[in-house]
């Protein structure tokens, strides 16, 4: 009937998107970004990979918005994200995500993947 | 067992003296039946051990529980039990199958639906749980496009049907349930039916989410009030029945068959759209630089399938929607654009409040309009004709500039000729070119959605887009059918049968059983059913696994095991959120919402009821080869489960 969970993030994954060096990101610790990833309940919607999900948050990995957007989203999402405020997740904590964030590998090519390529 | 006048023999001594007579009989065996060990049958005996009464009371006892009876109350053989009518009643109307978990108060109708009606048509189907048995049907229904009959008692089998039930009437499923009842206080057991199996109008508890309910007198009645039942029931917008079976019209011998009459079932035919209406939606259409079709569950067939294709290709519009109706590879599957549409025709649409609104569930709930102010929407949907008020299956109020009372695949023939007379020369220029770019984005959306299903390949737990495109990978060359879950875009939807539609009212732990009514429905032309199980969904009613088993309704269902009931993490998340506080409770495992400590076998679970299952898997790279092994172990006739694990979204 209806789908609970329509999470439309559409405007910080595409229009804000770019994945250029940023203009003033804190340095942040990739390492303890990944496990902050998880112990902040981020992959819950995101995903361990942060690949992004059906139906809940996008995917960020590959696509991760300059810092000021990035941290501005976070702290006051316009769409249906769960805000995090700096109580919730200090600027530190988050300058580490965002350092994992940018840090994940590219994923393998699709024409790697035999599943992907079958007619 | 005979009667010993030396000691109290009411039921409950009779009871007890079985348990007795069991341990003193070691030797006998019932077959299936392990035998007592030495010391549990002597605590058995001394616990069974009967009160010793007087020879006095003893004497009275058995000279009042032998004495004669009266002629008249002494018949204890029947040749034409009302309910052997009943089950002829019933076959007309053509079910193949009827679901129930026993009960007393129907024990008339179901010993004739064996022996007086053979177990065919309908046959038996044996259920553990009231809530699977409506749920069977509700599956069965989405596959089959016909009822299946389920069989309760009131009032507890009808409480535990309850939630297959609100699912049948959320979402639109004629489900066709006899209730059993014992109307009649002076032919109630004492110590049984009272209270237990006896409601004074058992239909009042679901007459909120059904379409019609009765409560036959006679069996005149019951034969009329069936057949106008399954006609309510099947009658667009379709939905849920119930008719209360009264015991003792069942066990009651017919007075005289030759003067029932089971009268003939005619099917109503669904109302088509108001022609003048209908072609004022057309000029729309034809007008419109950037149309928008939003369909729910159009298509009752493959003929709604294909006329929701031939009125898309027509206008080349774009169709969108999470309806049953429209191929979801074809070029104009998917595309459009609600901010930019300039006319929307929304079918059967029962969600469009927010489809076309954009809400926001943040401390301040809101929602703002995400169509143009001059966007035109036209609504054909076969829902306005029917409501009920107390389950609010209803979102907010959506203002429409044309609403037409009617069903949406009976309007869609007149629909296509009225657009086809209105197109001109320069309209099917502008249409093709539009289509042109729609079959374009069509193509990078395919393409967008191959590339998200690398990202996190390799992930354990694993992601869900490569559990869908693994699942696929092995079914692809087969005739398969999706019986709840999907695998997205990647899944070519290419026939109406291949997924499922609505079919119940999103709660919790019906979808289980629903794919198990869907595969038995599927299983005549040998298809390949696969179900995408939630764990939590699987822990409410997982004694429908059994059923599948008993009946060898072969499926394969593969596991979403998040171990959690992880919606709910995700609002307890967004309220630690939301007050700045706990903020690694999911991570932690949230009380209330994880399913660890300890985590479940849910392949043990499923082998325990006689399917083939392994797990847990957590490693993609082990997925393809369980799958191959469990799709052979189907396509043998089996029921094989597969226990992934899998990230939560």
């Amino acid at each position: 009937m209806k789908i609970f969970l329509v999470i439309v993030m559409a405007l910080f994954v595409s229009g804000l998107a770019a994945q250029g060096q940023p203009s003033s990101a804190p340095t942040g610790n990739a390492e303890k970004g990944k496990t902050l990833f998880v112990e902040r309940a981020c992959w819950q919607c995101h995903g361990l990979s942060a690949q992004g999900g059906g139906i809940a948050g996008p995917r960020l990995a590959g696509r991760v918005p300059a810092w000021p957007a990035f941290s501005r989203y976070v702290r006051r999402p316009t769409e249906e994200m769960i805000p995090y405020t700096p109580k919730s997740l200090p600027d530190n904590e988050l300058a580490d995500i965002y350092a994992w964030l940018r840090s994940i590998p590219p994923p393998p090519a699709i024409s790697s993947i035999p599943q992907l390529n079958r007619k | 067992m005979a009667i010993d006048p030396n000691t109290s023999v009411g039921r409950r001594g009779f009871l007890k003296g079985a348990a007795a007579g069991a341990a003193g009989a070691a030797a006998l065996t019932v077959p299936g039946v392990a035998p007592i060990d030495a010391e549990a049958q002597a605590q058995s005996a001394q616990q069974a051990r009967p009160v010793a009464i007087t020879p006095e009371q003893a004497a009275r006892n058995l000279a009042a529980e032998t004495a004669p009876l009266p002629d008249e109350v002494d018949v204890q053989t029947v040749d034409n039990p009302g309910s052997d009518f009943m089950v002829d009643v019933l076959k007309q109307l053509d079910f193949e199958y009827i679901a129930a978990n026993p009960a007393s108060s129907f024990r008339g109708l179901h010993e004739s639906f064996i022996n007086y009606g053979g177990n065919k048509a309908p046959e038996w189907l044996t259920c553990c749980h009231e809530q699977a048995s409506v749920n069977i049907a509700n599956g069965y229904y989405a596959v089959a496009g016909k009822p299946m009959a389920v069989l309760t008692f009131a009032p507890s089998g009808l409480h535990h049907a309850m939630m297959g039930i609100f699912g049948a009437f959320s979402g639109h499923t004629p489900s066709y349930i006899l209730v059993a009842n014992i109307a009649d206080g002076k032919e109630r057991r004492p110590q049984f039916d009272w209270g237990a199996h006896s409601v004074v109008d058992p239909a009042d508890m679901v007459r909120d989410m059904v379409k019609w309910d009765d409560t036959p007198g006679s069996l005149q009645h019951f034969a009329e009030s069936a057949v106008r039942a399954y006609k309510m029931a099947m009658t667009e917008p379709r939905g849920p029945v119930v008719l209360v079976v009264d015991a003792s019209l069942q066990e009651n011998p017919v007075p005289d068959r030759s003067k029932l009459h089971i009268p003939k079932l005619t099917l109503t035919t669904p109302p088509a759209g108001d022609a003048g209406a209908v072609a004022e939606v057309a000029r729309l259409l034809v007008a419109a630089e950037n149309p928008l079709i939003i369909a729910g569950d159009v298509a009752r067939n493959e003929e709604g399938m294909r006329l929701l294709v031939e009125l898309a290709e027509t206008l080349q519009a774009p169709v969108q929607g999470g309806g049953r109706g429209m191929p979801n590879q074809h070029p104009l599957s998917g595309g459009g654009n609600v901010r930019t549409a300039d006319v929307i025709l929304a079918l059967n649409e029962d969600g469009l409040f927010g489809r076309l609104n954009r809400y926001r569930d943040q401390q301040v709930r809101s929602s703002t309009p995400l169509i143009k102010p001059d966007t035109k929407v036209l609504s054909i949907s076969s829902y306005d004709l029917y409501m009920k008020g107390n389950y609010q299956n209803v979102e907010r109020f959506q203002e429409v500039t044309m609403s037409i009372a009617a069903d949406p695949q009976a309007t869609l023939p007149g629909l296509i000729e009225a657009c086809k007379k209105l197109i001109t020369a320069d309209r099917r220029r502008v249409m093709d070119e539009r289509g042109k770019r729609l079959a374009t984005a069509s193509a990078e959306a395919l393409e967008r959605a191959r590339l998200e299903c690398t990202y996190g390949w390799d992930s354990s737990p694993i992601t869900l887009q490569r559990l869908a495109l693994e699942v696929y990978d092995v079914i692809r060359d087969k005739d398969w059918a999706s019986v709840g879950g999907g695998g997205g875009r990647l899944w070519n939807v290419d026939k109406f049968y291949r997924t499922m539609g609505s079919v119940n009212g999103g709660g919790v732990g019906g979808s289980m059983s629903i794919a198990i009514g869907a595969a038995l429905a599927h299983r005549k032309q040998g298809r390949l059913c696969v179900r995408f199980q939630p764990d939590g969904d699987m822990l409410y009613v997982n004694s429908a696994l059994w059923t599948a088993t008993h009946h060898r309704i072969p499926m394969l269902f593969v596991m979403q095991n998040n171990r959690a009931y992880h919606q709910e993490v995700m609002h307890l998340q967004r309220m630690a959120n939301r007050r700045q506080r706990g903020m690694a409770l999911a991570h932690a495992g949230l009380p209330g919402s994880s399913i660890t400590d300890p985590n479940i076998d849910f392949a043990m679970m499923a082998r325990s009821m006689g399917a083939y299952a392994e797990g847990p898997i957590s490693n993609p790279k082990d997925l393809r080869p369980a799958l191959l092994r469990a799709v052979e172990r189907v396509q043998k006739g089996e029921v094989a489960l597969l226990d992934t694990l899998t990230q939560p979204r």
